[in-house]
């Protein structure tokens, strides 16, 4: 079972029980949903079967792989319960700008999460461009997470977050 | 020139912690190998052949006296004594041992200097006019806008991986120093027909195995925009830049595949969504890199000097103020390039005696500024014409003098097989059995020869841009060389057109020889090597090397 992290509104970093199920494929199978509880659903399968599961009152995530466009949920992004991105690798840094495009461009508000290949490395650039959860796959606590995110007192320049980059405090 | 402030101190500091933690998880076995190469790359550590190769970032070339102080120190502390500047205007040591490298970062920072994107899928260090400040060619200084780059892209949230690397060259002067057409992006500073100033902005240049010259997309872009702008070629670059083939992921294969004008279509599109206003940096912080770029304290001085002039009688003199001596525009004031291409040493090589010299020339007499070019040389760029046969006498005596600028023993060469885990053949005893070829009288009267050699074909010696390149190749276990000629990376950019086999490495100075002799009896007037090249073509070049090897 991968161990989520997820970061609140006040920056604190805390590990968080998973309710939802992320329905994957298995062996190009697509799998059954169970129950009524919450899930996680590919840009696809959202697309042929998320009207019906919203509907019926289930709390519903979206899946986005790292080749697909994040601009192809932009208009169901009210109705979902979090948005999952996909780093297949960590060197695939696809998910960081659909991340950024989310919170800035779209004004989604509620949960982005990174999973696949997340590790505590790339902590400080995921949560700069506005994922607030994490399926961490490094086996990273909490604690060792939020060292990760603030081992740099400075930033740069301006993202998703609300640090104010070096021009804003040199002002 | 731009100081670090507390801000910039302590963002260097946090990084050298950072990496003495990673360091030592792995020297205690608590990571491999394999987990500890991405956090080492991105502080510039490679593993080479024969050791680490520590790559130290100098933002667009410029450092001051107490850094290069600093790196002779380096040298002598941690390596043999030596550093290799390289084409990217930076310099590396090639015998680094693992637990040394936090502490050379932390001699680094106390300096001012660090090796952050030296290495990795990230925006690189950004190249510039070694001349910057000091020509009067420029429309503006380009060390302004590559110092707003250097901290834009430091540790960028969103592209720090990119499909590739990604390299980013500025100029604001007619004669291009920088090769900036064949980077990622060239910017180059105009003004444009309403006398404000923009940058022409080139995207998907590239040398490697697959070289383009870069299509121009924008003719004139606000300076002001210059963030924005970036920001939204490198997110069409971050989301559609192919990743399955690490050999077709460069920018350069994006902006081929789609056509300049689709391409330049998407990043438009793309920057009509961003909030420019949030995304571009404020008018005041713009203010205040500015003016850390303020004109230095020149002395009014006449234009010519009576003391260089008189130095001319020393004909070894009169030659080093014609090959290594240009203009400078302030009145009384020239710009001296240091040649680290003496004849048998290896290009791009400094001691930590010859970097301890130029540290107290630039003190005495450059306004404490020094420069490393992409050519790997070294420039002071702000010598009063009274001093340079002072300054000339003393990087004489150290070797540093050769008069050999821009002509055919200044050759570019990369580390080759004798350093490089990537090479297929040697690049520096190429380098140096060609430049034997060419003694001052020599090279003098062939005039203005870029020679330039890869090991490989990754092209770190930048032969697609030789006005003759080398590009070493493995034979069934034996070094040969392919020629080619015809390139340039200056602003009249071309790639080089391969001039027939390879020919084995005990060749090659011969065959240069050939080709140097064929322009001579076909150069018309003041033709450099370059311009009869081209208008004579291949032909005359071909058949006088081939015919020979038969």
């Amino acid at each position: 079972m991968p161990k989520l992290i997820k970061r609140d509104a006040d920056g604190q970093f805390a590990a968080a029980e998973d309710a939802f199920i992320d329905i994957r494929e298995e062996d190009g199978v697509p799998a059954a949903i169970p129950g009524n509880g919450p899930v996680i659903l590919s840009l696809a399968r959202f697309q042929e079967e998320g009207d019906a599961l919203l509907s019926g009152g289930r709390q519903v995530g979206v899946r986005i792989a790292s080749n697909e466009a994040i601009e192809d949920l932009a208009y169901d992004l009210p109705r979902l319960a979090l948005v999952a991105l996909e780093f297949p690798k960590y060197r695939d840094g696809r998910a960081y700008t659909s991340a950024r495009l989310l919170r800035e461009r779209f004004g989604y508000t509620g949960e982005i999460r990174a999973v696949g290949d997340v590790l505590r490395e790339q902590a400080g650039f995921m949560v700069r461009c506005g994922i607030d959860a994490f399926e961490v796959s490094d086996g990273s606590s909490p604690e060792e997470w939020a060292a990760a995110t603030h081992r740099y007192r400075h930033v740069y320049q301006r993202a998703a977050d609300s640090r104010a980059p070096a021009w804003k405090e040199r002002a | 020139m731009y100081r670090y402030d507390e801000i910039d101190r302590e963002f260097l500091a946090d990084r050298a912690n950072e990496f003495r933690l990673q360091v030592g998880r792995r020297l205690a076995g608590e990571i491999t190998e394999d987990q500890f190469k991405p956090l080492r790359l991105m502080n510039g550590l490679y593993l080479q052949l024969h050791a680490y190769m520590l790559r130290i970032a100098v933002p667009y070339g410029s450092m001051d006296s107490r850094q290069m102080r600093a790196l002779a120190d380096i040298a002598r502390r941690y390596d043999r004594g030596y550093g290799h500047f390289t084409t990217r205007q930076n310099i590396q040591f090639n015998w680094t041992k693992l637990a040394d490298a936090p502490d050379m970062l932390d001699a680094l920072a106390a300096v001012d200097m660090h090796a952050i994107q030296t290495s990795g899928n990230c925006i690189r260090n950004t190249t510039s006019d070694p001349f910057a400040g000091a020509t009067a060619e420029e429309v503006d200084d380009p060390r302004v806008w590559c110092e707003v780059i250097r901290q834009w892209s430091t540790l960028h949230p969103e592209f720090s991986y990119l499909p590739r690397k990604f390299k980013i060259a500025v100029t604001a002067a007619d004669h291009d120093r920088a090769a900036v057409k064949v980077h990622d992006i060239g910017l180059i500073l105009k003004r444009g027909d309403d006398g404000s100033l923009g940058f022409e902005v080139f995207v998907g240049g590239g040398q490697g195995r697959t070289p383009y010259v870069a299509p121009s997309i924008r003719k004139h872009l606000p300076v002001d925009q210059l963030l924005s702008y970036l920001e939204a070629i490198l997110r069409v670059y971050n989301r559609h830049g192919r990743r399955d083939n690490i050999y077709k992921a460069r920018i350069k294969i994006l902006v081929s595949s789609l056509g300049a004008e689709e391409f330049t279509r998407q990043v438009e599109e793309e920057w009509s969504k961003i909030d420019v206003a949030a995304a571009n940096l404020p008018d005041t912080e713009l203010a205040r890199i500015r003016a850390a770029f303020a004109p230095l304290p020149f002395q009014a001085l006449p234009a010519t000097s009576e003391a260089f002039e008189a130095a001319k009688a020393d004909p070894a003199f009169a030659r080093f103020a014609r090959n290594n001596v240009r203009a400078h525009k302030q009145p009384g004031y020239a710009v001296v390039v240091v040649s680290l291409k003496k004849v048998g040493d290896t290009p791009g090589d400094a001691s930590a005696d010859q970097m301890d010299l130029v540290a107290d020339l630039a003190e005495t007499h450059s306004l404490d500024d020094i420069r490393v070019t992409h050519e790997q040389n070294l420039v002071l760029p702000h010598v009063k014409l009274d001093a340079v046969p002072t300054v000339y006498a003393a990087l004489a005596a150290a070797g540093l003098a050769t008069p050999n600028i821009d002509l055919a023993s200044d050759i570019i060469a990369c580390p080759g097989l004798d350093y490089c885990a990537l090479a297929n053949a040697r690049a520096i005893p190429v380098a140096q059995d060609i430049a034997a070829r060419f003694d001052d009288d020599r090279a003098d009267l062939v005039g203005e020869l870029k020679i330039k050699i890869s090991g490989c074909i990754n092209a770190c010696g930048h032969h697609h841009v030789g006005h003759i390149g080398i590009l070493g190749v493995d034979k069934k276990g034996e070094e040969f060389y392919q020629l080619s000629l015809g390139g340039s990376g200056a602003e009249d950019a071309s790639l080089a057109q391969i001039l027939g086999p390879a020919v084995p490495a005990n060749r090659v100075a011969d065959a240069v020889d050939t080709l140097v002799e064929t322009y001579l009896t076909q150069r018309s007037g003041e033709e450099r090597f370059l311009d009869t090249f081209r208008r004579v073509g291949l032909a005359p070049f071909k058949e006088a090397v081939y015919a020979e090897a038969h």
